[in-house]
């Protein structure tokens, strides 16, 4: 007796097995129909192999295996395929699936078949294909092609054969009845898969409900040389589920999502057992299987062994099922299995039990409470999850949550929802939500594959892009290269930035339409919600750069060549023009002066007034003009240039005074506006000198180093020599005039009486007041021109006066201490001296500084 | 034959809700019988008194939110809720104690949270802190057990009784008010504990605590052999408090009481067997109920030797079921074919 490791939880549902263990087991009566479905396990569906119409054996194959994962159909009885189409097939959905039909004959006809006579001859692979082609699945439950269990020695090192008798689901006991009637058979299939796999160790798991079994199979191995251990497990439900029995017989727990194998175990059901056994010693393929027909609405409640593909009805029929009190129909135990609405539904291979049940037995759910957290499910859960928190997370669609909790953990046993005393249906919120969870991820996976096929594409239309951008480039570059030929041979400069700017025009023109492209895709895809956008976008922008770089480009090439034509040229010529034009009004103003005097008409004192006007407008425009040339032309000499502006603007000054004279003298009303004129320009006239004067200044100072070198600049530079001599002469202009006013001013004190004199020296003494403020302006302007020139060479000339005179100052003051200090004869003579050449030296720099100004 | 499409499983365990809180009120007998022997009709008179109003406001509420009346007043959840406070209470809580307590309970504790299975504390509980901190006098007010007055067993009369609850509290109290053990050893100034045990009449007739104590262990253990509750929450309760009163009564047995007595008297056991295992508000796991138990004893003993507060069973058990989401979180259990447990909240949306 081999040890026993308990799993957590299980439950202990009424057996409701002793009904239908009382009698032994029937052979089902032949139906006239056979429905049989070309999917009775777990992988790919048999292909059918025979047509309609078609008379078929018993034990013939109608569908053969295809795929890894498959098993072959076989004829359960002689007759005539009469359709394969779509039937209602025994499955939780209720959906139809493909279907072979046959209508028996009523023969029961065996085709041809005969067993191995000694299996240990074949190859192990040969005998795994006879198994596969003889329709052995997995009869317990998931209906698993056995082979591919048989077949696993490759990957996986076997060491533990367990052969699952547990049977623990509620009323089914057709393994309990297979155990005691055929035990040799168990044993012999046994003997086949220790072959095929040679496992260490072979156990039995059995509950000890099944008390007769156990004897039985006890007696049957000690015919057998294998040393296989019976171990009696206590009932309590679900001890039959493949990883709670593992862990109850090894200790081992199937790690999750993981199968048996992978820990060197495989599980195989008593039913497949025996099934092998048949297949390979008397050459008969899984055409028939135990069912146990029960339930409060049974009559007879037995086990009867069915051909696969009977229906339902007619098992009821025969174990005297009461249609008026049945009220559910079961397939599988009452923990897993499902209802059935349909009773002409087929027996298939995986169908171990047939509940007819009364309304008392399984009544309809009540209505569920509330969750109260009582903790029962988890006390129930075999595989040790927390059933309530699924439930939460399940109800309010938590699925990550749930997931968290391990949710695919869950084998849907029931447990959890026989125990819950709020009877809250825990199985179908798992079920839900397992079901969404595969949904998303089944979505999840087909946007995944959208999207890499979607980002393939973009990548290939990408590289495509490119690889034309990069065959125009090349183009680009054989042209440009051609260009540059042409151009070295044509040598025509002007025509290249006309080329260019064609070229930029193409290229802006191309990046706009470019630009324009991608905007309509872009807002295409925008309409469209499509993926990508952002791309798109990118797309555009890049787009959007680079027409602007190239209108950018364009625009400077075009202005590029016009830029030096338009620099200073066109300040000097419009001037000279406006000066031109200017003169040419001055001129046509005065004629019309001159007539209109000439006929002593009205209008003369006006246009004489227009006359100084323009006089005035001539003047400025000439003085404008002169100073820009001035100030432009580098390589002329701006102070002839001046000089002749100054000149100019003297001219008009002493015209203008000559009219002023005249109007005075004819008393006219104009005399007040023309004087204001004269005043105007003899102001312009000072600015002018002024200007004349300070550009001869810099004349000299720029050109002074350079006088020693060049004689013949010394030429050039007499004008600037005379500047002192001018200040001078000025100075004495001033006084000149200052004099002449006086006297005339006297004169005319003194002769106020005589009216005649008195007029005249009225006039003198204008005409003196006027030409002393002329005098006393030019020698302003001079000084002014002279500060200025000193500033320009960094020196206040105003504190460089004041300095010389400190200096001078200082000098007399140390002369008057020395001569006091020879008469005290005192010690400190000598360092008054010092002091003395010191501030000498001083006061003398000051004075040659101060002296090249004035 | 009309048969309809059901999924597995088609059977279900008979058990019910309304089954489990009705085995819960029948487990509580020993201890009503135990109070009302020591403590006289006033259990009794409170328990009804609170049941009706317990079912009353129930109902109301059950009425204001639109649902099934006699489906979930038949849950039994609400009278459970009045005989734990009923047990809670001083046997002479003046009535509108008890009316206060059980609106608290029933309306605000469970009914505003969303009626049965989602209240986050237990209701009992929150009422029992609430008039605790409201109503200080008429809570520490308890009644000296009732073999203290006359020649053997003499208890107020059941009219006396009702006229005490139900009528002018003031006039008879104080002629029956006494404080409880716990008060006592709390406030036994500078007494050592021996000293205190000589001293205090209260604490001469402790044996009646204990006795109540052990009236409710009872009850407890009847529900462990039922299964209504695993034995988790209450070992761990119990063995922490135990636990950590040995290890100080062992450091200084003239400061610390001995962990029999804090085992035996104040709402220990009740607590233990009746409150802590109120599924609805404590963690989920095995392993999260025993560190709920143990949390629950530490704190109770915290509250009661350096807290202001002479009993804390109510103040721990509703500060462990803030703490239980979170002890659920760092306790699931490992499941099958998995190497270790998951923990923490990574399934977080």
């Amino acid at each position: 007796m081999s040890k026993i490791f308990a799993f957590h939880g299980g439950i202990h549902p009424p057996e409701n097995k002793k009904q239908s263990t009382r009698a032994p087991i029937r052979l089902a009566p032949i139906p006239e129909q056979l429905t049989i479905p070309i999917q009775q396990h777990i992988g790919a569906p048999a292909k059918p192999c025979v047509q309609v119409g078609e008379q078929v054996l018993k034990g013939q194959m109608i569908a053969e295996a295809q795929g890894r994962i498959s098993v072959s159909i076989h004829a359960s009885s002689s007759g005539t395929i009469t359709d394969i189409s779509p039937q209602a097939v025994p499955h939780p959905s209720g959906l139809e699936a493909p279907c072979i039909r046959i209508k028996t004959d009523g023969q029961d006809q065996w085709a041809p078949h005969q067993g191995l006579a000694d299996y240990r001859s074949l190859p192990q692979l040969e005998l795994i294909d006879y198994i596969r082609n003889h329709g052995i699945a997995g009869m317990g439950g998931a209906g698993f092609p056995t082979d591919v269990k048989l077949h696993l020695g490759d990957d996986h090192i076997v060491n533990t054969l367990i052969i699952n008798a547990a049977e623990c689901e509620p009323y089914i006991t057709a393994d309990d009845m297979l155990i005691r009637e055929r035990a040799e058979q168990i044993v012999g299939g046994i003997e086949i898969i220790n072959y095929l796999l040679n496992p260490t160790h072979i156990l039995i798991g059995i509950e000890d409900n099944k008390a007769h079994a156990i004897r039985v199979l006890e007696d049957a191995l000690r015919h057998t040389e294998l040393n296989i251990d019976i171990v009696v497990v206590p009932t309590k439900y679900p001890s039959g589920g493949e990883k709670q029995l593992v862990r109850l017989l090894t200790g081992v727990e199937v790690p999750s999502g993981r199968i048996p194998a992978d820990v060197g175990i495989v599980c195989q059901n008593i039913g497949t057992v025996a099934a092998i056994n048949q297949a390979v010693f008397h050459g008969t393929p899984l055409i028939s299987r135990i069912v146990t027909v029960t339930g409060g609405a049974a009559g007879k409640p037995q086990n009867l062994e069915a051909l696969i593909g009977t229906p339902i009805s007619d098992l009821l029929e025969t174990a005297q099922v009461n249609h008026k009190t049945l009220s559910r129909l079961v397939m599988g135990g009452p923990m897993m299995g499902f209802t059935i609405e349909d009773d002409a539904i087929p027996i298939i291979k995986t169908s171990n039990c047939i509940i007819a049940a009364v309304k008392e037995e399984m009544p309809p759910a009540p209505p569920s409470q509330a969750c109260i957290r009582c903790g029962l499910c988890e006390q129930a859960c075999p595989a040790e999850l927390l059933p309530q928190q699924l439930f939460w997370f399940s109800k309010s669609r938590e699925f990550e949550k749930a997931k968290h909790h391990n949710l695919f953990d869950c084998i849907e046993c029931g447990a959890c929802s026989y125990v819950c005393p709020s009877n809250i249906p825990l199985v179908q919120y798992y079920r839900f939500a397992k079901n969404e969870i595969r949904a998303e991820e089944a979505e999840q996976r087909k946007s995944d594959q959208a999207r890499q096929r979607f980002e393939a594409r973009q990548a290939r239309l990408e590289q495509a892009v490119l690889d034309k951008e990069i065959r125009r480039k090349e183009r680009a570059e054989q042209a440009a290269k051609t260009q540059a030929a042409k151009k070295a041979s044509n040598e025509t400069a002007a025509k290249t930035p006309e080329d260019n700017i064609k070229q930029l025009k193409t290229a802006a023109a191309i990046t706009r339409t470019k630009l324009k492209k991608a905007l309509s895709a872009l807002e295409v895809a925008k309409a469209d919600s499509s993926d990508n956008i952002a791309q798109l976008d990118l797309q555009y922008k890049q787009a959007d750069h680079a027409a602007e770089e190239a209108q950018k480009a364009l625009e400077l090439a075009q202005s590029g060549p016009q830029v030096p034509t338009t620099s200073a040229a066109p300040d000097i010529k419009q001037l000279k023009t406006q000066a031109a034009v200017a003169r040419t009004k001055l001129k046509k103003a005065q004629q019309a002066l001159k007539i209109a005097e000439d006929k002593g008409h009205d209008g003369a004192d006006t246009l004489r007034a227009t006359v100084v006007q323009l006089e005035e407008k001539s003047a400025a425009a000439q003085l404008a003009f002169a100073s820009a040339e001035t100030s432009t032309a580098s390589s002329g000499s701006p102070l002839l240039a001046l000089k002749e502006s100054t000149d100019k603007a003297l001219g008009t000054l002493k015209k203008a005074e000559a009219a002023l004279e005249t109007a005075i003298a004819n008393n006219s009303p104009a005399a007040e506006k023309m004087k204001a004129g004269v005043v105007k320009l003899k102001a312009k006239y000072t600015e002018a000198l002024a200007a004349q004067k300070s550009a001869e200044l810099n004349t000299q100072t720029t050109s002074a180093p350079k006088a020693t070198e060049v004689p013949a600049q010394n030429v050039e530079q007499q004008p600037t020599a005379r500047t002192p001599a001018d200040l001078k002469a000025l100075k004495q202009n001033v006084s000149i005039m200052r004099t002449k006013l006086k006297k005339a001013e006297t004169l005319f004190a003194s002769a106020e009486a005589d009216s005649e004199q008195a007029g005249e020296l009225q006039q003198e003494i204008v005409r003196l007041t006027q030409l002393h403020k002329d005098a006393k302006a030019q020698l302003d302007a001079e000084e002014a021109g002279k500060i200025k020139a000193a500033a320009a060479q960094g020196i206040d000339l105003k504190k460089l006066k004041i300095d010389a005179a400190l200096a001078r100052a200082a000098v007399t003051k140390l002369e008057r201490s020395i001569k006091k200090a020879q008469e005290a004869e005192s010690a400190e003579l000598n360092a008054l001296q010092n002091e003395l050449l010191a501030a000498q030296q001083q006061a003398t720099q000051f004075n040659n500084t101060l002296s090249q100004f004035e | 034959m009309a048969l309809i499409r059901i999924t597995s499983p088609h059977v279900h365990k008979p058990t019910s809700t309304a089954g489990i809180m009705r085995l819960v009120i029948l487990a509580t007998l020993p201890g009503i019988l135990a109070m009302t022997f020591f403590f006289g009709w006033g259990t009794l008179i409170n328990i009804i008194w609170a049941s009706a109003l317990a079912v009353t406001f129930e109902a109301l509420c059950i009425k204001a939110r639109h649902r099934p009346l006699s489906f979930y007043l038949k849950d039994n959840s609400a009278i459970l809720t009045a005989v734990l406070i009923a047990l809670a209470l001083p046997p002479f809580a003046p009535w509108w104690l008890t009316a206060i307590a059980v609106f608290v309970a029933i309306v605000i504790a469970k009914q505003l949270y969303g009626g049965i299975g989602q209240n986050p504390f237990n209701p009992a509980m929150v009422a029992y802190a609430l008039v605790l901190i409201s109503f200080p006098v008429e809570m520490t007010r308890w009644t000296a057990p009732f073999m203290l007055y006359g020649e053997g067993w003499n208890i107020l009369a059941f009219t006396d009784t009702l006229s005490l609850i139900f009528g002018s509290w003031a006039e008879h109290a104080d002629a029956f008010t006494s404080a409880t053990p716990l008060d006592e050893m709390r406030h036994r100034g500078g007494l050592t504990t021996e000293e205190a045990w000589r001293a205090s009449d209260v604490l001469a007739n402790v044996g009646a605590w204990h006795a109540v104590s052990a009236a409710y262990a009872m009850g407890g253990v009847l529900l462990l052999y039922k299964k209504i509750f695993s034995w988790h929450t209450p070992a761990a309760f119990l063995l922490s408090l135990g636990g950590i009163a040995t290890f100080f009564y062992i450091i200084s047995p003239d400061t610390y009481a001995d962990p029999f007595f804090h085992l035996t008297v104040g709402g220990t056991m009740l607590g233990a067997f009746f409150i802590a295992t109120d599924p609805v508000s404590s963690a989920t796991s095995n392993k999260g109920k025993i560190w709920f138990g143990i949390g629950i004893g530490c704190l109770i003993y915290i509250i009661r030797t350096w807290g202001n507060y002479p009993d804390a069973v109510a103040f721990s058990i509703l500060l462990m079921n803030l703490a239980a989401p979170f002890i659920d979180q760092y306790t699931q259990p490992r499941a099958y074919g998995h190497k270790a447990p998951k923990r923490g909240m990574k399934g977080k949306a």
